[in-house]
């Protein structure tokens, strides 16, 4: 049994990561060279994992998805990235970023953690900028900053709706660096299908090659995963196509407990929902709401009116618009937290002043910025947003408001890590979306790229040298070890099994209904009724799969259905831990709203008492509970409290 | 919701290009799909239809996809005879059904290119970009080498035409698009980028030069100027960055810069 030992260094907190590498051991370049690390995605983590590895001298294996690392699903993120830069004199600070991201994640991350990650947020962006990221810049040529939710401060860099694209382009570029030095190998349209352990050790991996269908073998002395996050467990979300859990959920299945399975983030401000066709849905940068205001009709007539279609947004005069952020949160007004944004939009809509044609939407309205600042400074700042917006929704967002709706946009749960970022698995290391670690129960926006960044370019290179330091004695591993033949023949046997099975429904039809419960019961708001109910459902749902799922074509060819049903197959048990997770937790926190506890103002009511803790799971076998640890959150520099953006 | 075309459907007949791998022959093959919405997006028509041929135990169509937002790049499809669709400035993925009449025939295909051959049905390799980049398309800075960002000022002008070209997808419609098949516009995008960079210009003579002669290499045709890259990308990367590659390829030549 492993045991949960976060390895936070000893000492006062600003100093805890500079004793952490003045201590740690490092290996010597001659040695490097003789130990191979296998990187499985290339998005912002894996990419920048990979190339700082290859640039340490370390010889790389890196696995995508997709036909080229460009692809990975970092490229959409679109707002921004925080940085401790205090560039505009704002009063910003290595403190203030830890303070505001411990506060955003509802006080249930780690402050090392944090810290660190806060300590790291300056060099990311000398790093990006020496690689040519285009950021935004002033007249006088020095680098712009705009603000996101959570934050009294603007520190947020961009490269206009596009940050996340330029800062993947950045890593990728580091990437093919390296690949074309010869320390990194780059395997493209690999899925990583099961986790090697030799020895109670991470040894390797089995990837699908996606376009021969054949399964390799490849072995290494220690494994990264940086596969991203498991959103599209509820069908609809912001998640790319082929974003997936199931690299995560086979470590999980070998050993590595599961951290926080149930904290979604369900971002306010998406396009809604439109049609039982729809196979995902686009985000509105949170950066619309340093100018955008939302709102919904004052009067319950007039938000009926607008889904009859008989009157007009722009008909309602502004003192029968109830800006209801501005009036619930005055301090933090349109730019409070994601998740306090996403549940006060549904109450509104629950409270039957939802606009569009379904009564789930909130108006977010640039009315008064363009007004007062030009629609060519709007047009500046957004333009890429409003055309993408039009293009979807057929409307002009310049001269009517913009309709929104919350939709699941990233999980904080992930693979636990302790500080190193390693799992319980020793030799296995899991960073940016694909860990558990640094936004505990609410990721505060324009911090996912930062986090992404922060643990492959300035964490992972060094604590993985320390796991490698006594492993430089291991010679390089061969495939034909019987603990790679077995992980190939389990994986071969799944696949035949799927295609055999030649039932009546389509992948897709069963992953719909799958979110349908997931959004239902495991979604914005969650009761303990609703959460066992899911578990059943699910339960239910997971046997019909494996009885009626139709999966044609062969195993040796490119086989797009089988890859979803692949990854289907553990959807259908992911949903059940994070249904699980969610019933345990007696407690609101973050984006984890339980409906029995909430503040008489409709606030999520933490309950510190029983819950200051990571949940973290291990895995039993198929079908049984799974088992509870706990690490329990210290808070020896912050002050915990309610969270309050009423007042600042 | 979204506007009110919900009461509207279209039925449609696709011809779509069917090619079992990179080896076999290809060929058209026909299909109907009824009661589409305006409101639905180009790729999940698509969907429609493979979840139907599915079910009627037909293998479905491959094609490339993933973000389904315009961004990734994934996404290819040469719709009607034009790269991403009739719609200007965005990619497949962002193409709605709106843009199409109750009744149409619509043709699909794969890009067409050497360096881009089928893998399968709509499905292309486009690879050969990637191997263009890793031969020089970034500037060679190790982690933690970096001054502070604020040291290196760049104007506004520049880094906005940075941005520019740097908004490139790789998606490869450029290429698809032009009747050499070539790869300029890409190419430029990358080179443009990096130039207009303080950052980028000690490199700037070697990478101009390095990434023209992979472009060659891999079989990529040459640029006469028709402009039909411009005009059929999806993110509006403009022209002038060839004429910006152009000169910095030509002023390394005289310079009498080494490629390596």
């Amino acid at each position: 049994m492993t045991s949960l030992h976060s390895k936070i260094p000893a000492g006062p907190l600003a100093e805890k990561w500079t004793s952490y590498k003045w201590t740690q051991n490092l290996v010597n370049p001659a040695n490097k060279r003789k130990l191979d690390i296998i990187v499985v995605g290339t998005g912002l983590a894996g990419a920048s994992a990979a190339a700082s590895f290859g640039e340490l001298g370390f010889k790389v294996k890196a696995f995508c998805i997709h036909d080229s690392p460009r692809r990975a699903h970092s490229i959409a993120a679109q707002g921004g990235i925080n940085a401790t830069k205090n560039y505009k004199n704002d009063g910003d600070s290595v403190y203030r970023l830890f303070y505001d991201t411990i506060k955003g994640g509802d006080y249930r991350s780690r402050e090392a953690n944090v810290y660190r990650l806060a300590e790291v947020s300056g060099p990311i962006i000398d790093q990006c900028v020496a690689q040519g990221v285009p950021f935004a810049r002033e007249y006088g040529g020095l680098l712009d900053n705009r603000s996101f939710g959570g934050a009294l401060v603007s520190r947020t860099f961009y490269a206009r709706g596009q940050t996340g694209q330029q800062l993947l382009l950045g890593a990728y570029g580091a990437l093919c660096k390296e690949v074309n030095k010869g320390s990194v190998t780059m395997y493209t349209r690999r899925e990583m299908m099961d986790l090697v352990i030799v020895d109670g050790r991470a040894r390797g991996i089995i990837v699908r090659n996606t376009l021969t269908g054949e399964l390799e073998r490849h072995s290494a002395h220690a494994v990264l995963l940086a596969t991203g996050g498991y959103g599209n467990v509820f069908f609809l979300s912001t998640m790319a196509m082929n974003s997936n859990g199931s690299a995560a959920w086979q470590c999980y299945k070998k050993g590595a407990y599961f951290g926080n399975p149930c904290f979604t983030q369900i971002h306010p401000t998406c396009i809604p929902v439109h049609g039982d066709y729809q196979s995902k849905l686009t985000l509105m940068s949170e950066s619309l709401r340093n100018d955008g205001r939302i709102w919904v009709p004052k009067k319950a007539e007039d938000a009926e009116k607008i889904r009859m279609g008989t009157l007009r947004p722009t008909e309602i005069p502004d003192d029968n618009r109830d800006y209801y952020l501005e009036r619930r949160y005055p301090a933090f007004g349109n730019l409070v937290p994601r998740d306090v944004a996403s549940r006060a939009a549904k109450e509104r809509c629950d409270a039957g002043f939802g606009v569009g044609s379904t009564g789930l939407a909130v108006y977010l309205d640039f009315e008064d910025a363009i007004n007062r600042l030009g629609r060519n400074a709007i047009e500046a700042k957004y333009g890429n947003l409003f055309q993408m917006y039009e293009k979807i929704v057929d409307e002009n967002p310049y001269n009517t408001p913009m309709m929104i709706f919350p939709a699941v946009h990233y999980i904080m749960g992930g693979l636990w890590v302790d500080y190193e970022l390693q799992t319980t698995i020793p030799g296995l290391f899991a960073a940016g979306e694909a860990n558990f670690s640094d936004h505990g129960a609410n990721r505060l926006g324009a911090s996912a790229l930062m986090q992404g960044l922060s643990d492959g370019y300035f964490i992972l290179p060094y604590t993985i040298q320390n796991y490698l330091a006594d492993q430089i004695g291991v010679p390089r591993f061969k495939t034909d070890l019987p603990e790679f033949e077995k992980a190939e023949r389990d994986v071969f046997d799944r696949i035949q099994r799927l295609l055999s099975i030649k039932g009546h429904r389509t992948v897709d039809s069963i992953h719909k209904e799958l979110g349908h419960i997931m959004w239902n019961h495991v979604g914005m708001g969650r009761n303990g009724e609703g959460l066992a109910k899911a578990i059943e459902l699910i339960r239910n749902l997971r046997e019909e799969f494996w009885k009626e799922v139709k999966v044609p074509g062969k195993a040796t060819d490119v086989n797009i259905e089988l890859e979803k049903a692949i990854r289907l197959a553990d959807y259908l048990e992911i949903g059940e831990l994070m249904a699980r997770d969610a019933l345990h937790r007696e407690e609101s926190c973050g984006g984890h709203f339980r409906e029995e506890y909430q503040t008489p103002e409709g606030e999520a009511l933490r309950n510190d008492q029983d819950f200051a803790y990571v949940a973290a799971w291990e895995y039993t076998g198929y079908g049984k509970e799974p088992e509870l640890h706990k690490e329990h959150i210290e808070f020896e520099n912050i002050e915990v409290k309610q969270r309050n953006y009423k007042t600042s | 919701m979204i506007k009110n075309n919900n009461n509207k459907s279209m039925d449609l007949t696709l011809k779509i290009w069917r090619q079992e791998n990179a080896q076999a022959r290809g060929r058209f093959e026909t299909y109907k799909v009824t009661g589409i919405s305006p409101d639905c997006s180009f790729l999940e028509m698509l969907d429609i239809l493979n979840e139907k041929l599915v079910m009627e135990g037909v293998e479905p169509v491959a094609f490339d996809h993933d973000c389904r937002e315009g961004i990734c790049g994934a996404c290819s499809l040469y719709i009607n005879g034009r790269p991403h669709g009739p719609d200007h400035g965005i990619t497949t993925c962002q193409l709605h059904m709106r843009k199409f009449k109750d009744g149409d025939t619509i043709i699909i295909e794969p890009w067409r290119a050497k360096a881009f051959p089928v893998i399968k049905d709509l499905m292309v390799d486009r690879s050969a970009f990637d191997r263009i980049i890793q031969v020089g398309g970034y500037i060679s800075v190790n982690t933690g080498a970096a001054p502070d960002a604020n040291s290196i000022p760049v104007s506004k002008e520049n880094a906005d035409s940075s941005m520019d070209a740097a908004a490139c997808i790789g998606c490869g419609a450029c290429v698809a698009a032009c009747k050499n098949a070539s790869a300029m516009l890409f190419i430029s995008a990358k080179v443009s980028q990096l130039a207009l960079l303080p950052q980028g210009r000690p490199e700037a003579a070697r990478r101009v030069q390095i990434m023209v002669s992979k472009m060659d290499e891999l079989g990529f045709g040459n640029c006469t100027n028709t402009y039909a890259c411009e005009a059929e990308c999806p993110k509006e990367i403009k022209v002038t960055n060839i004429a910006r590659m152009n000169r910095e390829f030509f002023s390394a030549k005289v310079c009498g810069e080494k490629k390596k």
